[in-house]
């Protein structure tokens, strides 16, 4: 689904990602640890197009496209979705009708057939119906007036209604309460079925123990100093950095 | 902000309606003078006392001074490098004896000349073409007499109405009002008469669509609209022009009138030519509208979206003299590339428990200068009187300005006024937000600009909001952000 070749980012004239190699396959999830500075949100970032983010070296193939061709909106639209770690605010623009427009412009790019409203309506309130979660939001403008909780919950509703093929969650899991987490928890597991891949940072708490990743990455000066599986992560949380190897640069 | 080159390409899309109509015209030499006054006149075939009007206007003209306190730049406009007139030649009987060239420039304008039938559940909307300095064609006039209901070109008015017009022309607007107005009622060449007679409520949206076409000449229109006791007219005034390299003088004046529990909304979707990028042509739009709520309980409300025109100086106000009366002013302006707007508007509370709403959405994006200026007066003997404003800015990229002047002149001490101004930025991170959930950054910034311009946006008569929504985008297109 998605290859990562000896990818250098840079944000500003400084060089933040030194080379990154990283293949992810379709139906597998992947964690991304290391310390602050390491460049953990660079590389999703990067993934997404963000324009704070220069790619200077390096390729990326996603289902067979050269990423680095396509623009923000057509690599959403090619099912990359990424989770904010402060979803901004939009006033003015309704949260539903939002919504239903990226649906809408992910169809028509994919030359399916537009949803219309009712449909859209009876397919949210099953969605939320499932994980319980508060339909209320949509009816607000988008993010506005928020809590840090609602945000988080708004983003799981636009995954959900998006079906996105590669989902890149960045700190999905700040801020947020135990139940919170276990919401999030249980969307992400029932979005994987198997074809559907997940790159998520975190910094190894009760999000690991609910999502098990397959494979475990940590980064380190903008290079993944390590790989491994579940274990290395429990490692990681046990002994700390140093201990299994890795320089802690934020020090 | 990082500069984003989408952005620019979207409000740099070319002004679509500044294709040029050939045309054969009669049209005046340059300058003006007593003797181009009494042309205009007998070229329209008036009575003497409109002439009369006119002259003694022009010679209040020549004594006054151009005002100069606006925030505007523009080189001094020669008056006397005008001409001021200009009409098709072929006679205007009937819409058979229109020069299909002028039906063909409706037409691409998406203006209908011909009377449609009746969509079912569809309102249909009467028009009153005005091309340079005539009124080419005013559908549905039998069907609106048969209600009592008057809508024809001021030009028809004073033959067939001179005791309304008398009555009510310069009654809002008087003549020494300001100088555009001054110049205005000595040259005026054409537009709208409305009058609604008692107990009426309007059937259709009454719409008078002005097209400027003639090289170097100024418009000069006139439009009266008087809405009698107890009765209801809503009106729209749409404009374009061919993209020229010279910059083109429009000074209007518009003067509405509502008589006890009368209720006049007045809507305008205007789309001149902006300009180029370096501010090279476009028109300049200096325009006096003014309504008064005369009786007792009456209402005027202003709604309008702004979206061209090189230099803008327009004040649409309410003299709220009845008493319970009430004045609303809704507008979107957007000042993009190169343009300058000094706009906003004046509400004058006289009579007692009168109350005001101001919603002024400004736009400002690449080079523009947005003013909002407003007034709220409340006169000694308007007791209980109320009036909310908000003025709201919006600014796309760096280089781009937004000023709000205020002015409050309250002498009753029962007056509750509150006012509230906001100035934002359209930021990248939620272009890139909403962009990263696949809708793309055109549609993005259209997404933010209309939920900006909801409130006024709600205010327009159905049948011309798609228009503007349409012409908000297309307005912005190129100026990222």
């Amino acid at each position: 689904m998605l290859k990562i070749e000896n990818l250098h980012v840079k944000i500003n004239e400084n060089e933040i990602l030194k080379g990154i190699n990283l293949d992810i396959k379709p139906g597998e999830v992947h964690a991304l640890m290391g310390t602050n500075g390491a460049g953990k949100s660079t590389l999703v970032k990067t993934l997404s197009a963000h324009y704070d983010c220069v790619v200077t070296e390096g390729k990326i193939t996603y289902k067979n496209k050269d990423l680095l061709d396509l623009d923000v909106s057509d690599r959403a639209n090619e099912g990359i979705f990424m989770s904010f770690q402060s979803p901004i605010e939009v006033p003015g623009v309704n949260n539903s009708y939002f919504l239903k427009t990226a649906i809408n412009e992910k169809r028509a790019y994919n030359g399916e057939d537009e949803i219309d409203a009712m449909e859209f309506l009876k397919v949210v309130k099953e969605e939320t119906n499932k994980f319980n979660i508060d339909r209320k939001l949509l009816q607000r403008d988008l993010n506005d007036g928020f809590s840090g909780g609602e945000k988080k919950r708004n983003e799981l509703i636009q995954l959900l209604m998006l079906q996105p093929d590669l989902i890149l969650l960045d700190e999905i899991d700040s801020g947020l309460d135990v139940d919170a987490i276990k919401t999030v928890a249980n969307v992400i597991n029932s979005m994987l079925d198997g074809k559907r891949s997940i790159l998520m940072i975190t910094h190894y708490d009760r999000l690991l123990e609910l999502i098990k990743p397959d494979f475990v990455h940590i980064l380190n000066d903008g290079k993944i100093a390590k790989t491994g599986d579940y274990s290395l992560a429990l490692e990681l949380d046990e002994k700390g950095y140093e201990a299994i190897g890795i320089k802690d640069e934020s020090k | 902000m990082s500069d984003n080159k989408q952005i620019h390409d979207v409000i740099n899309k070319e002004y679509k309606l500044g294709f040029e109509t050939l045309v054969q015209s009669d049209t005046f030499a340059k300058g003006l003078n007593e003797d181009v006054i009494r042309a205009i006149s007998a070229k329209k075939d008036e009575p003497s006392w409109l002439l009369d009007f006119r002259l003694k206007a022009y010679a209040k003209w020549l004594k006054m001074e151009e005002p100069s306190w606006a925030h505007l730049n523009y080189p001094k406009i020669d008056y006397q490098d005008i001409a001021y007139y200009s009409a098709p030649k072929k006679a205007l009987d009937s819409l058979d004896e229109v020069d299909p060239e002028i039906l063909e420039t409706y037409k691409k304008l998406g203006i209908p000349l011909e009377e449609q039938k009746l969509l079912a559940g569809v309102k249909n909307v009467a028009v009153d073409a005005v091309f340079d300095s005539v009124s080419v064609k005013t559908t549905y006039q039998e069907e609106l007499e048969k209600l009592g209901i008057i809508f024809c070109s001021i030009s028809e008015a004073a033959h067939k109405f001179p005791e309304l017009v008398k009555e009510y022309l310069a009654s809002v607007v008087p003549v020494t009002d300001n100088y555009f107005a001054c110049l205005n009622s000595a040259v005026f060449t054409d537009g709208s008469f409305v009058y609604i007679p008692p107990n009426t409520h309007c059937p259709m949206e009454l719409s008078t669509y002005f097209r400027i076409n003639a090289l170097d000449t100024g418009q000069f229109e006139r439009t009266l609209i008087i809405c009698d006791e107890n009765s209801y007219v809503s009106y729209n005034e749409g404009c374009s022009a061919p993209t020229r390299d010279e910059r083109q003088l429009h000074a209007a004046v518009v003067e509405l009138v509502a008589l006890k529990d009368g209720q006049i909304k007045y809507s305008t979707i205007q789309n001149w030519f902006p300009g180029d990028d370096k501010g090279k042509g476009g028109i300049l739009n200096f325009v006096t509208k003014r309504g008064l709520c005369k009786g007792d309980n009456s209402k005027i409300s202003w709604t309008q979206v702004e979206t061209g025109s090189a230099i803008t100086w327009k004040y649409p106000s309410c003299i709220l003299a009845g008493d319970n009366s009430v004045g609303e002013f809704y507008s979107v302006a957007i000042a993009s590339k190169s343009q300058q707007a000094d706009t906003g508007t004046k509400m004058v509370h006289l009579g007692k428990n009168t109350k005001s709403t101001i919603i002024s959405k400004g736009i400002s994006a690449m080079h523009g200068v947005n003013a909002y200026r407003g007034l709220v007066r409340v006169g000694k003997n308007a007791s209980n009187a109320r009036n909310i404003s908000e003025c709201d800015s919006l600014l796309i990229g760096n280089a781009c300005h937004a000023h709000t002047y205020p002015y409050h002149e309250i002498r009753n001490s029962s007056a509750n006024i509150e006012h509230e101004a906001t100035t934002s930025k359209i930021s990248d991170e939620q272009l890139f937000y909403i962009s990263q959930r696949g809708i793309s950054e055109e549609n993005a910034i259209a997404m933010i600009v209309n939920g900006f311009c909801k409130e006024v946006l709600k205010e327009l008569p159905m049948e011309f909001a798609a228009e503007a929504k349409e012409l908000l985008n297309i307005s912005l297109e190129g100026s990222v952000g």
